[in-house]
């Protein structure tokens, strides 16, 4: 097996085009396993972390362009309030060792529908941008990167260079059902966004489908309740009815299977109890925030 | 593999650091799995993908053609008798016409590398005709099912009747309890190092928890005498119960006599799920009949245990499960039928609480059922029916010291209780932790209390004894005693003991605790809570006849009789000193080996179930408190807090840690640990699914030590390491039975049991 550690991201992109066959890796923790258990016996490894730029973040254009390669970690530490769903789910990640290793790029790449970081994303609407030699920048709606079970909209010879993701107008959540108090793969998880300058909401189901997803009509419902009952301008408590409604309609969302970890009567239970949690809380702090 | 030595002041009693302490902490101690040896091989092992299969044919040409490739072997190589098993020969060191659990070893393989040695083991092409498997254990009794064993399908049967053989009763309550698998999980995998000596013998240098005993094995399978194969216990990650069973010992043997080189295995941690057995899953039919004040009349329990494929100690499990099943009450009229059965799952065998973990979850369940029923608190049910000193249990045996079932209970609820939760809380501190699942909604406390007893010791008529060798001489002047058994050493802490026992006795500061292995005799084995105990006796018998000996040298020396040893003095009969222990020894060296054996058991009556079965009893008692999300059924244990009579802490820390290790495993099993097994595959091998608890999940714990003295057991003492593992799993059950109101009657509870 070959390893190939390029310095540049323009040495990394040339390196993926002409080795199809070469395996990214940053953090590792998802790679490594995956080679230690024979799963995978890629003809090259590519290592990226030599590549300083996938390992910032930086304000760009009114979003934060968070670099494939920053660490949960960093996430927790450094983007804690400008991106709370995704810092919510950042903590819930593996233990300190995981976290200091493991990347948001990582998760995207990897894209497991158990992945922490989707249904946060998927909330907060965010952009995955990749790249290639050959034809250079796209970006890619989050909720589009997620093709199949551990697949990703990926070609071939294209990396992922960061995640674009806008700063919150309102309150988000991220919650996840593990049966231990931490170091859990979800048994399933729900990220949730309130969006008040568009009056709009956000979700992102995790574990719960063969990829992650949103649940589309459960967020239009909300949206659109709470603009029906003037909810947005009274900034009223949110009814009881209407949370756990919201709750149902994602719970609906979701197309959960039985396994080891969970059955899929109680991954779609716990989704319709950690929508209407998740809902309520951020509407709380909404009303709070006025 | 070098000796250890510390010096402490510590006698027994005090708390001396432990010599491993600091290594392990540090991440320099010496595992099994860090062997090494200059122009060492790698050992595979390939194992069965099927619980049952017929095998028509093994071809290994394509593994050995493939280069770095040493050795390929199969049952066909094995010299000697092709059955190893720690109470029943029944199992194949390699498999020979037929599989009978997924994960049975088949053939090894030995290459210079281990990745070579895995590509050679998946060449290995095996002509399997799969057959039809056992896996339901309720069935393995049953006309014209599969049979696992060609001696039919039940390993043990035993059977308890005492007093009135239909006992009626103004109260009867009943349920039925599943307990699932549990795993000892430990973290140091299977591993060790055999070396060959070019004369046809060989060292093999392991991880376990009885060497003589692998010895007996390894020597029967490769039809060597005992003084061709040596053993020497390498640093143990663990053990449980789980390396009482062989695992690399015969494999690396073989391979190495075969390669005439060092060869070295380790598993990976998903090989260790199916390299060692786990604990059995029950199932537990229990009644009991009450006064209407809730004194226990009569019990009933029907228990099965699914020992698997092979016996291993299912015979003894079922033993303890028998004969200590109702846990420790007192009860006029007993009535208990428990059984053990091969099936095509993975074998069971000795795991921490040792047949005594799976019943405690349903008497325990049961005695709160009864307080509940007949209006009595749950804590005084447990005082009302429990043991005293000389009562007699249900196999009509005396029990002859300290029993204190009502004092252990109350002090578990006498003891602080964790604050109620107020205000905003830290979400760490709810169900779900930082996975944010609640601020608070749907969270509901309870609280529960267990208690339990557990034999101490090898029961039922086994000859039960280690051996110890002391030797005491000056180096540099100075006495130190060298002290030299073969027990092993799993982290338990046995080598301070051993230290504490010489300093106590001899009156020595330095001791040095030689390696283990198999050039003294038998230790007898780390399990049952027995070493303190045991091999305490054997080295303090032994330290007592150096002491003797050397007092006879100081009379010869000094002219005089009656002396005694005070400290380091050589004191008259008056006591005047005469002489240090440094001048009477000179340049003499005193060694005594003393084989010490503790009071005798008897087996019990085939129909009756009466005798003395056990030579010592260990009680303990738990209070769990958790906060229940019971909407998504997602636990946190707030509070886990216990009693334990010790009899005498040798090593109050160790005790300690002992306690709290075996509250946390106890728990894990309440909670999250289990094996999940689908048609005889193991579907979690591997900690990313078979969860134990962390830090986040165990809570602090405050621990009460009792020590009342057992006059029969050396200084006093109690086995300590099991019963917190029986106790604490039943309270934790209980806590969340009371927070949601439901009955649960099957551990691990999952999420989905209080929800749905
Ligand atoms: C003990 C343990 C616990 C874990 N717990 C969790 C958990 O709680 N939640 C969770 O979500 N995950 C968990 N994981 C999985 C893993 O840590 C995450 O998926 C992590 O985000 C992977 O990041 P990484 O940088 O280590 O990725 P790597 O392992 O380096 O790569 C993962 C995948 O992404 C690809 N890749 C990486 N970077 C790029 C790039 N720039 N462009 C294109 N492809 C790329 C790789 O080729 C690979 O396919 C755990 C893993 C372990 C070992």
């Amino acid at each position: 097996m070959d390893f190939l550690a390029p310095s540049t991201w323009a040495e990394a992109l040339a390196a993926k085009a002409e080795r199809p066959d070469a395996l990214p890796v940053a953090g590792g923790t998802d790679v490594m396993v995956e080679m230690n258990f024979d799963h995978r016996r890629p003809g090259a490894l590519l290592d990226l972390t030599r590549v300083a730029p996938l390992g910032e973040w930086a304000f760009d254009d009114g979003r934060v362009r968070l670099g494939a390669g920053v660490t949960y970690a960093r996430v927790i530490a450094e983007l804690g309030s400008t991106l709370p769903g995704l810092a919510m789910a950042s903590r819930t990640v593996g233990s300190p060792q995981i976290r200091n290793r493991g990347t948001v790029g990582g998760n995207l790449g990897a894209a497991s529908p158990a992945g922490d970081s989707h249904p946060a994303l998927l909330a907060a609407d965010a952009v995955v941008e990749v790249e290639s030699a050959a034809r250079g920048v796209r970006h890619v709606p989050v909720a589009d990167f997620y093709t199949g079970v551990k697949r990703n909209a990926l070609e071939q010879d294209e990396l992922i260079s960061a995640v674009l993701i806008a700063p919150p107008s309102g309150p988000q959540q991220f919650c996840k059902i593990g049966t231990r108090n931490a170091m859990v793969i979800a048994v399933s998880a729900f990220g949730f966004a309130l969006h008040p300058d568009r009056r709009a909401v956000g979700t992102g189901i995790g574990s719960a489908a063969p990829t992650p997803r949103r649940a589309t009509d459960a967020a239009a419902f909300l949206a659109g309740e709470l603009e029906a009952a003037g909810l947005w301008e009274s900034r009223a408590a949110l009814p009881e009815g209407l949370a756990a409604e919201f709750g149902r309609k994602v719970r609906d969302a979701a197309a959960p299977i039985d396994d080891v970890r969970g059955t899929a009567a109680y991954r779609l239970h716990t989704l319709s109890v950690m929508a209407r949690r998740a809902a309520t809380w951020a509407w709380d702090e909404h009303r709070r925030a006025a | 593999m070098t000796s250890t030595e510390t010096r402490t002041t510590g006698k027994i009693g005090d708390s001396p650091l432990r010599p491993d302490g600091t290594l392990k902490v540090t991440g320099e101690f010496a595992y099994s799995s860090d062997l090494w040896h200059d122009d060492m091989c790698w050992g595979v092992t390939l194992r069965s993908p099927h619980p049952h299969a017929r095998i028509h044919g093994i071809d290994v040409s394509a593994a050995l053609a493939l280069p770095g490739v040493h050795a390929v072997l199969t049952h066909a190589d094995v010299p000697g008798l092709n059955r190893v098993g720690l109470e029943h020969l029944d199992q194949p060191a390699l498999a020979e016409d037929v599989v009978r659990y997924q994960g049975e070893p088949v053939a090894l393989v030995a290459a210079d590398h281990p990745e070579t040695a895995r590509r050679a083991a998946k060449r290995i092409v095996v002509d399997y005709e799969e057959l039809p498997a056992l896996t339901d254990p309720r069935r393995a009794l049953d006309e014209g099912v599969p049979q696992v064993q060609p001696g039919g399908n039940l390993v043990r049967e035993l059977t308890i009747r005492r007093g009135d053989p239909a006992p009626q009763a103004p109260v009867v309550v009943a349920l039925d309890f599943e307990v699932g698998m549990q795993d000892q999980a430990f973290l140091g995998p299977e591993s060790g190092l055999a070396v060959p000596d070019g004369e046809g013998g060989l060292d093999l240098y392991v991880a376990t928890q009885w060497l003589h005993v692998d010895q007996q094995q390894v020597c029967r399978v490769l039809d060597l005498p005992p003084d061709r194969a040596r053993l020497h216990l390498a640093g143990v990650g663990g053990a449980f119960g789980g390396r009482e069973d062989l695992s690399i010992h015969v494999h690396a043997c073989l391979l190495a006599l075969h390669t005439g080189k060092p060869v070295k295995m380790s598993y990976a941690r998903d090989e260790s799920f199916f390299g060692h057995v786990h604990r059995h899953p029950a199932w537990l039919r229990y009644e009991f009949g009450a006064s209407e004040e809730g004194r226990l009349a009569y019990a009933k329990a029907d228990i099965l245990f699914d020992g698997g494929a092979y016996a291993s100690s299912t015979t003894a499990v079922v033993g303890n499960g028998g004969t200590l099943g109702l846990g420790p009450y007192n009860i006029p009229s007993v009535t208990v039928d428990a059984r053990g059965v091969y099936t095509n799952n993975p074998p069971c065998g000795a795991m921490r609480g040792f047949g005594c973990v799976q019943a405690a979850f349903a008497h325990e369940a049961l005695m709160d059922e009864l307080a509940d029923r007949v209006g009595v608190d749950r804590v005084e049910i447990r005082a009302l029916n429990g043991m005293r000193d000389g009562d007699l249990n249900i196999t009509g045996q005396l029990i002859d010291s300290a029993a204190p079932v009502a004092e252990l209970i109350r002090t578990v609820r006498d003891l602080p209780l964790p604050a109620s939760p107020e205000g905003e809380r830290d979400i760490r501190d709810l169900p779900g932790g930082a996975s944010n699942t609640t601020h608070g909604e749907g969270v509901v406390r309870g609280i529960g209390y267990a208690v339990t007893y557990k034999n101490v010791g090898f029961s039922e008529g086994f000859d039960d004894y280690s051996t110890a060798r002391v030797r005491l001489e000056l180096t540099g002047g100075e006495p130190v005693a060298t002290v030299h058994t073969a027990a092993a050493e799993v982290g338990q802490g046995l080598i301070t003991v051993e230290q504490q026992i010489c300093r106590t006795e001899l009156g020595v500061d330095r001791v040095v605790v030689h390696p283990k292995n198999t050039f003294v005799g038998s230790g007898g084995s780390t399990s049952a809570s027995r070493q303190t105990y045991v091999t305490g006796g054997a080295v303090k018998a032994a330290c007592e006849a150096v002491r003797a000996a050397v007092l006879r040298l100081a009379s010869a020396r000094l002219g005089v009789g009656g002396l005694r040893l005070d400290g380091d003095k050589i004191v008259s009969a008056s006591g005047e000193v005469l002489a240090s222990l440094a001048d009477v020894l000179g340049a003499e060296a005193v060694e005594e080996t003393v084989e010490w054996h503790h009071r005798p058991t008897e087996e019990i009556d085939p129909e009756t179930g009466q005798g003395n079965a056990h030579v010592q009893y260990a009680f303990s008692a738990h209070r769990a408190v958790v906060d229940v999300d019971v909407e998504l059924g997602l636990v946190k244990v707030v509070a886990l807090d216990t009693a334990q009579d010790v009899g005498k802490a040798i090593n109050p820390d160790a005790v300690v840690g002992q306690i709290q290790g075996g509250s946390a495993q106890g728990m894990g099993l309440a909670l999250m640990e289990e094996i999940v097994v689908t048609d005889g595959k193991v579907r979690n091998p591997s900690f990313t699914d078979y969860l134990i608890p962390t830090i986040l999940d165990m809570p602090p714990m405050q621990v009460k030590v009792l020590e009342y003295a057992d006059p029969h057991a050396p200084y006093g003492v109690r086995g300590v390491g099991e019963p917190p593992t029986i106790s604490s799993g039943p309270a934790v059950a209980a806590a969340i039975r009371a927070a949601t109101g439901k009955a649960l009657r099957r551990v691990p509870v999952r999420p989905e049991h209080i929800t749905l």
